[in-house]
């Protein structure tokens, strides 16, 4: 989903880049209030953090024959909602790009507003929504960090057609290229998220019990067993 | 103990998602010409292909300011991105571990 430097013409990452910055700045401002509410969470803030760190780091074979990786953000929009990935997703993204010239500093802008904000907010929706229709809550997780990587990669697609319109066949013609590299290949990577995301939430219920049930994710405390 | 099935099923079920392309995606035959066709390259990579395919005459306008100096460099990076996003979900659970074994040894009923 890195869109590489220099890849976008400038009012493109212009644009994505004013589109993102708002999300960041609320998203800074809601871990500050979760932090400043409930500072025993800034660990499990760290715990998201760092488990987009290592999704992200992982370039997966696709049976498409091509590489790309998960995200990771789906874990942190439903443990702190959907604004906080956006500066996490900015951390990574960041440093990606200055040391690893994967996406960039033109592209930032967009990149985040893909990774960042559409994944987590539908991440977060659909989390909410399976709730509401009181599905069981590891099917929910599995499928809210699915669609949301899928939503992730779908957007990076949108964004190059917009930029990269096919001359003949349009923007349509243009997705459609785009979306077959990216949304195809991401479809069994994004099944890989959702099982780790449900098997790192596992590993929260057994030791952040008190963290998730303060966070209205867990009915009862089941921190020490008898 | 149903629990750790299902985490050990899913984990299982990763492994085989990753493993199933590796085994059944097969370098393609060289072309006419003898180009060799590569496999399990970069999506990313790949949408750059299709933008200098659609528009010929897009130049990049930026530059990455530092590009890993070769393939193990770059390797070296995301181990290291990866690394520092495991250690520290390691050293979480180590922590906490600890910390519910100790409060039960210690048989405090305060806080847990």
């Amino acid at each position: 989903m890195h869109i590489m430097e220099g890849f976008l013409p400038v009012e493109h990452a212009l644009g994505w880049g004013a589109a993102s910055l708002p999300f960041v700045a609320l998203g800074l401002r809601a871990i500050k209030r979760k932090v400043r509410e409930n500072p025993e969470l800034k660990m499990l803030i760290g715990v998201s953090a760092a488990f987009t760190f290592v999704l992200s780091a992982l370039k997966l074979p696709s049976v498409t024959g091509s590489c790309s990786h998960p995200t990771g953000t789906g874990l942190g929009a439903v443990l702190f909602g959907p604004l906080a990935m956006a500066p996490m997703a900015a951390i990574v993204l960041l440093f990606q790009a200055l040391l690893l010239a994967h996406g960039g500093l033109t592209t930032l802008g967009a990149n985040i507003f893909s990774m960042g904000i559409v994944g987590p907010l539908v991440a977060y929706a659909l989390f909410r929504a399976g709730r509401l229709v009181k599905l069981p809550q590891g099917l929910t997780l599995f499928l809210a960090a699915t669609l949301a990587d899928l939503a992730t990669y779908l957007t990076t697609s949108l964004q190059l057609a917009l930029a990269f319109p096919d001359p003949i066949g349009g923007f349509a013609a243009s997705l459609a290229k785009f979306a077959g590299i990216f949304a195809i290949t991401q479809i069994p990577l994004a099944v890989s998220e959702g099982l780790l995301t449900v098997l790192i939430f596992n590993v929260l219920v057994k030791h952040s019990a008190r963290e998730l049930h303060d966070l209205g994710l867990q009915p009862a405390r089941e921190g020490v067993r008898p | 103990m149903s629990k750790q099935w299902q985490n050990g099923l899913m984990l299982l079920a990763v492994i085989l998602l990753i493993a199933y392309p590796l085994l059944t995606v097969r370098v393609p035959d060289p072309g006419s010409e003898g180009e060799t066709a590569e496999i399990f390259t970069g999506a990313d990579g790949q949408a750059e292909g299709v933008i200098r395919e659609i528009a010929p005459d897009y130049r990049p306008w930026a530059e990455p300011l530092m590009v890993p100096p070769s393939g193990e460099i770059e390797s070296l990076l995301f181990a290291l991105q990866a690394v520092l996003g495991a250690g520290f979900i390691g050293y979480y659970v180590g922590v906490r571990r600890e910390r519910s074994r100790w409060n039960r040894d210690s048989g405090s009923s305060g806080a847990a």
